[in-house]
């Protein structure tokens, strides 16, 4: 019997939660101030990994150009920080500008005063600009290929245009988060970066069932289908380019929100986050953690993040490596994703591979058989 | 053009670069009726089918359904006023199961909002369970439609068809690797539709269109041959040397 056809007891599902809640409560004594740092950053990376899964796993959508959205959370998070930490500087605006002669807060600037402005504009803005990019794609039946390379084409144009536009918001050397303040607290603080966690674990639990209720059902099923067979959809009376959109949006929004977090951890948002290594990375992270599982797009991100820092801490420079390496053995060896592979026959065919298990001849077998002859 | 007239195509011509698909094609269908279309390979019969669906744009002419115009609509616009298709090889939906498949091809309003914020209503989950009797699916509702076999999954595409009631049905190639059995139960199927829907059916088995016992239009080469009874058609001289073969001397 697979894993997945194991019908969990209710009790222990619920354990499951309190355990988890309270390795969440305790992580911040638990954990160094550094990792636990580091482990808020990559539980942040994870929302974004679900946006992938969303448009990549059940729709079909290949972007490589999450980055956009990411960075756009990340930007309206750190524009409202900087200008609420304002006050001591020339002109009370961020100090940057007084490096370029800028006396006069640009305009787009101004709604970042009001944290309520900033809420919602750090998901809704790369929800609107995904929806923006997505709708013109969808309605002239770009897809596949073509698709991937318009999105990192995009990407390249907002990295080129964030990177030179030094008046406006500090080109690439980005805006820096840690030193500003929040609610009279510095953002980089100890304190603070404990709050900082416990908000992103509970986002990444709400996007995960966000993201499960969004596929649950017709809805997902539409979706699902869409990435099978998107002209059987048309026919049958659906119409693609809305249900595109609207996943393409929500990933988007999804984006924005990991961005904002993984910037008020990481201390600074720079047009680095719009880089195409990047963009690449967190579609390998789901690639790794299993397409269409939603929960495996969260564990390839930290894992593989984790991963990542210890692996460069003990052996630097090695890490491209190893990452490459692993996307090539999940494409060939593990094509659903580690995820994918334990919640499908993987594991019974692994032991049966070394007899360890019987095989069993069934009459579906049979027939899967003969499709192949075909 | 007759008033009872559901399809109406008038002076149809596809071509592609140059080479005429369909070449001033005429054809009309009575509400109700049972339609075999043959043809020779490469008569233009799946361009036809494109050609009412919204696939392809015709070059030149009209398709008038139920008094309005499909020229130039979308796909998905022609399938919500009633002209549902069956593909030449099933194409359902094969990570999805039985029931999941009917559910899509049911539900209306087929927009997002309906589908993410309501469930499926009771009169659809029941028209689904007639709908898997009527195939006999009904043990395999909750099998995905990949592991169907090949005459189970042209069976559920159909059920998929009926299910999303259209007005006009057009069925391609039905019987394709089907067994003589589900051949015929596919042929008494088709029979019972009609009727209370108009149904098109492109297909090249001779007994099977036989058995529909409908009338027949012959295409070639992009246009209508001839229309007919099959007792007509088959004595039909331009037929037989274009499709039928002629007889041994």
């Amino acid at each position: 019997m697979s894993l997945s056809k194991i019908k969990f007891d209710k009790k222990i599902v619920l354990s499951f939660w309190i355990i988890l809640i309270a390795l969440i409560i305790a992580a911040p004594t638990l954990l160094p101030v550094f990792r636990l740092n580091l482990l808020g950053r990559y539980l942040s990376l994870s929302i974004v990994a679900l946006g992938v899964d969303l448009i990549w796993g059940y729709t079909g959508l290949l972007s490589l150009g999450q980055g956009i959205f990411f960075a756009l959370g990340g930007y309206c998070a750190a524009m409202y920080l900087q200008i609420t930490s304002s006050s001591e500087f020339p002109n009370n605006i961020p100090e940057f500008f007084a490096l370029y002669g800028v006396e006069k807060l640009p305009f787009f600037w101004e709604p970042f005063r009001s944290p309520f402005f900033t809420f919602f504009a750090i998901w809704i803005i790369p929800a609107l600009v995904a929806g923006l990019i997505g709708f013109l794609v969808f309605r002239n039946r770009i897809k596949g290929v073509y698709f991937s390379i318009l999105t990192q084409a995009s990407l390249l144009v907002f990295f080129n245009f964030f990177n030179g536009q030094q008046k406006l918001i500090n080109g690439t050397n980005g805006l820096k988060t840690d030193v500003t303040q929040l609610f009279g607290q510095m953002v980089g603080s100890e304190s603070m970066q404990r709050i900082f966690f416990w908000i992103t674990a509970t986002l990444v639990i709400a996007s995960w069932f966000f993201a499960k209720w969004v596929v649950k059902g017709r809805f997902g099923n539409i979706l699902i289908g869409i990435r099978d067979d998107e002209p059987r959809v048309r026919f049958t009376g659906y119409n693609p380019v809305i249900f595109k959109t609207i996943i393409f949006s929500i990933a988007g929004g999804l984006a924005g929100i990991s961005g904002a977090l993984y910037t008020v951890q990481s201390g600074i948002v720079s047009p680095q986050f719009m880089t195409v290594p990047f963009s690449i990375e967190m579609v390998i992270w789901v690639a790794v953690g299993g397409r269409g599982t939603l929960l495996g797009a969260i564990l390839g991100a930290v894992f593989i993040n984790y991963a990542k820092s210890l692996v460069s801490e003990a052996l630097p420079a090695s890490w491209m490596f190893i990452q490459g390496g692993l996307f090539i053995l999940v494409v060939t060896a593990l094509p659903e994703g580690v995820l994918g592979w334990i919640q499908g026959d993987g594991p019974r065919n692994l032991l049966q591979r070394f007899g360890l298990k019987r095989k069993i001849e069934t009459y579906p077998s049979l027939e899967i058989n003969n499709k192949e002859q075909k | 053009m007759n008033k009872k007239d559901l399809l109406n195509l008038i002076d149809i011509t596809v071509s592609f670069e140059g080479f005429l698909a369909l070449n001033k094609l005429n054809l009309n269908l009575k509400k109700g009726e049972l339609r075999a279309v043959i043809g020779p390979n490469g008569a233009g019969k799946t361009t036809f089918l494109d050609v009412i669906t919204g696939k392809v744009k015709p070059t030149k002419g009209e398709v008038i359904f139920k008094g309005k115009s499909l020229v130039g609509r979308k796909e998905h616009k022609i399938a919500r006023l009633g002209v549902g298709r069956k593909f030449q090889s099933p194409r359902i939906f094969e990570n999805l199961t039985v029931k999941e498949n009917l559910e899509i091809s049911v539900t209306t309003p087929k927009s997002p909002l309906n589908l993410i914020n309501k469930s499926i209503k009771v009169e659809q989950l029941n028209e689904i369970e007639r709908l898997m009797k009527i195939v006999n699916l009904a043990q395999k509702v909750d099998s995905k439609a990949g592991s169907l076999s090949h005459g189970q999954k042209q069976w559920l595409e159909i059920a998929m068809l009926v299910g999303q009631k259209p007005d006009l049905m057009l069925v391609d190639e039905p019987v394709a690797g089907l067994t003589d059995e589900e051949t015929d139960l596919t042929a008494d199927l088709l029979k019972s539709l009609s009727g209370e829907n108009t149904v098109v059916v492109i297909d090249h088995d001779m007994e099977f269109i036989r058995r529909l016992d409908s009338n027949v239009s012959v295409l070639n080469q992009g246009t209508v041959l001839c229309e007919g009874t099959m007792e007509t058609i088959q004595k039909d001289q331009k037929v037989i040397e274009v499709y039928l073969g002629r007889p041994e001397d």
